[in-house]
């Protein structure tokens, strides 16, 4: 009834080409902008420290997996490593060019992940699939490994973990320990939300059609002009820099100091199940991906006892964990589309509502 | 309809006038280790022509298709396209150079949308560079339009307004063949290549494709190589006539001439040699 585009008829091309066509849609997302946009006024510390920060950026980052495996059909488990050289190399500029605005070292530390994403997706030209993804874990252990391995790269600190100085940007504390959660949140938020827009439109015109191209139908898009060699170093290349800038945003923004482990390939898992949940190629399913596996756990085990039932941490956490993997596994073999389709058929049943077969 | 016919994009890539030979094909020969799909054959196809491609199962066909668009590299023989002798190159060389084509088992793009498969055939004519398609506004925004354009004209020659907005995935198995043909077409090629645009079709999706290609071949001049089984759809469409059989030509000429050649009939038939 109320959701419908019935009357909303569009007169020119560019009309029908916005990003979002049906008036509801805009409405929504103009709701859902002004609500994270008042929500540091509601919400705690802790929510935006501990929840809404590291969604947002859980949530960029598996947009950045789904650039390259969601549209552009190349799986990778170097997810976690990717974000890891992004923070890596953020670090080493920010206390190398300590004068520079730190946002803009957030913004070019993704282009060191770029490069890395660039050599390790060099066999991408030779191997599909499965031994594809094999390459990219090797990615994974062998940046690992430098992160450990090479001490230069957090300062030669004895504990080896880097940890964020505090900086400003027009004399607002944004990063280190004394940096409020609304500060870092609406930093967070706006990298999110304008990186996510370019994505988009990346996605709907000729970049993104060629990705999608090498990944329904590799032989039809180079008999029609597509240099695979281009479309796929562009995937790994754009991929890594969406997770080179969320990996970056993960130390500086919300842990504050990590150690290689953080980027260990249970992030990247971590991630790869966000994508798969949320609904692998899509960009709405990314944030639905990265709220229910990231937001799901904290809930219940915030939420169980408000409601009086009394259970220990550690098995709200298991509950948590086979909840998302009995899902997973739902998802693989029932809907590969995850919930970004459950959403779409859900919209579509809305908009012939109350007539199901209108 | 005819406001689509582009006299300059459309039909004179290269300047060649019709009957003039666009492609020659020279004692070409491929093999796939032992087995060998062609053996040195030789033909031509004319500017302008529709040129069909016929032969029993297995008899080389697709395979030769596959040389011209530079998918697969032959062991002998060359390949002259508008009057220079081709190196070897890739399919996207070929791509780029006006060869355009539809497949034997339809190869659409299945995870996107009729119109995007069909954008997809503009990707070569489109240049706005990454920063500007980032924006999506002001030059890349006009590009994308003007290809839209283009290609709700193809949309509207091919009839298939209707499912402009449909996920190809879903559509029924003649209306693939359609959307197939469209996105070669919106490549604005010089040369087609047809794999069996009518396998599986029931007669009226016959007809109504048999229609598109004349329609494609007189209103817009584009030359069509054509891959076909059914005898009565090839004595209609085509000018001239190839034969193929185990890898070897054994006709080549007017569609008449070759259907009452006994070489021909043998092959059909199944005489053994
Ligand atoms: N990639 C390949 N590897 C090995 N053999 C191949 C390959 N492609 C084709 N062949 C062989 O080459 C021969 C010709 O095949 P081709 O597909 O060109 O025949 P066709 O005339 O198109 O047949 P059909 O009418 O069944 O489509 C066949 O024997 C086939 O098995
Ligand atoms: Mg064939």
């Amino acid at each position: 009834m109320f959701y419908r585009e019935a009357g909303q008829y569009k007169t020119s091309y560019a009309a029908d080409q916005q990003i979002f066509p049906i008036r509801q849609d805009r409405i929504g997302i103009a709701v859902i902008l002004v609500i994270a946009l008042l929500l540091p006024l509601a919400a705690s510390e802790f929510m935006l420290s501990a929840i809404a920060i590291p969604f947002l950026v859980l949530a960029l980052a598996t947009i950045g997996l789904n650039i390259l495996t969601g549209y552009a059909g190349q799986l990778s488990l170097g997810t976690g490593a990717f974000m890891g050289v992004g923070a890596y190399s953020c670090y080493k500029l920010v206390t190398i060019f300590p004068e520079v605005n730190v946002i803009v070292h957030i913004l070019l530390s993704g282009t060191f992940a770029a490069a890395a994403g660039v050599v390790f997706g060099l066999p991408s030209l030779r191997i599909k699939g499965l031994y594809l993804a094999v390459t990219t874990l090797a990615a994974q252990f062998f940046l690992e490994w430098c992160f450990i391995r090479i001490p230069w790269l957090y300062n030669y600190n004895s504990s080896g973990a880097i940890e964020v100085p505090g900086r400003e940007v027009f004399g607002t504390l944004i990063t280190g320990p004394a940096a409020s959660g609304t500060a870092r949140y609406y930093v967070v938020l706006a990298i999110v939300v304008v990186m996510t827009l370019l994505i988009k439109n990346l996605i709907r015109g000729r970049v993104g059609r060629q990705w999608m191209m090498i990944r329904d139908m590799d032989i039809a898009a180079e008999l029609m002009g597509v240099r695979p060699l281009i479309a796929k170093l562009s995937a790994f290349a754009v991929s890594s820099y969406v997770c080179g800038v969320a990996g970056a945003m993960f130390v500086f923004f919300y842990l504050g100091a990590s150690e290689p482990a953080v980027f260990s390939i249970t992030l990247s898992f971590q991630v790869l199940f966000m994508a798969i949940i949320g609904g692998l190629g899509s960009l709405v399913g990314s944030f639905f991906g990265a709220a229910f596996i990231w937001i799901l756990p904290i809930l219940l085990r915030v939420g169980l006892p408000a409601l009086g039932v009394d259970v220990a941490a550690e098995t709200v956490f298991q509950v948590a964990q086979m909840v998302i993997g009995a899902l997973i596994i739902f998802f693989l073999i029932v809907e590969p589309h995850g919930l970004a389709r459950l959403w779409a058929i859900g919209k579509e049943k809305l908009r012939v509502w109350p007539f199901p077969y209108a | 309809m005819n406001a689509f016919v582009d006299p300059v994009g459309m039909a004179g890539h290269s300047g060649l006038t019709k009957g003039e030979v666009l492609l020659r094909v020279d004692n070409v020969s491929l093999s796939f280790g032992g087995v060998k799909a062609i053996t040195n054959i030789s033909f031509d196809i004319l500017k302008g022509e529709v040129r069909a491609i016929i032969g029993p199962n297995g008899a080389g066909k697709t395979s030769m298709l596959n040389v011209i668009n530079g998918f697969y590299h032959p062991q002998e023989g060359t390949i002259t396209w508008r009057g220079q002798v081709r190196r070897k190159m890739r399919p996207y060389e070929a791509a780029s150079h006006g060869i355009a084509r539809t497949f034997q088992n339809v190869a659409l793009f299945k995870g996107m949308t009729t119109l995007d498969n069909i954008m997809t055939g503009r990707g070569l004519k489109m240049n706005k560079n990454f920063f500007w398609q980032c924006l999506h506004w002001g030059p890349a925004l006009n590009e994308e339009i003007e290809h839209r354009r283009k290609v709700e004209e193809i949309i509207d020659f091919l009839e298939i307004q209707a499912i402009r907005k449909t996920p190809v995935g879903r559509l029924p198995y003649g209306l693939q063949k359609r959307v197939e043909l469209a996105r070669a077409l919106a490549m604005e090629p010089e040369l087609l290549l047809l794999d069996e645009p009518m396998a599986g079709m029931n007669l009226e999706e016959k007809e109504d494709m048999s229609r598109f290609i004349l329609d494609v071949n007189q209103q817009f001049g584009t030359t069509i190589a054509l891959i076909e089984h059914d005898m009565g759809v090839v004595m209609d469409l085509s000018d001239r006539v190839v034969v193929l059989d185990y890898g070897r030509k054994i006709a080549d000429g007017p569609p008449e001439e070759v259907q009452s050649n006994q070489d021909v009939i043998d092959a059909y038939l199944g005489v053994p040699h």
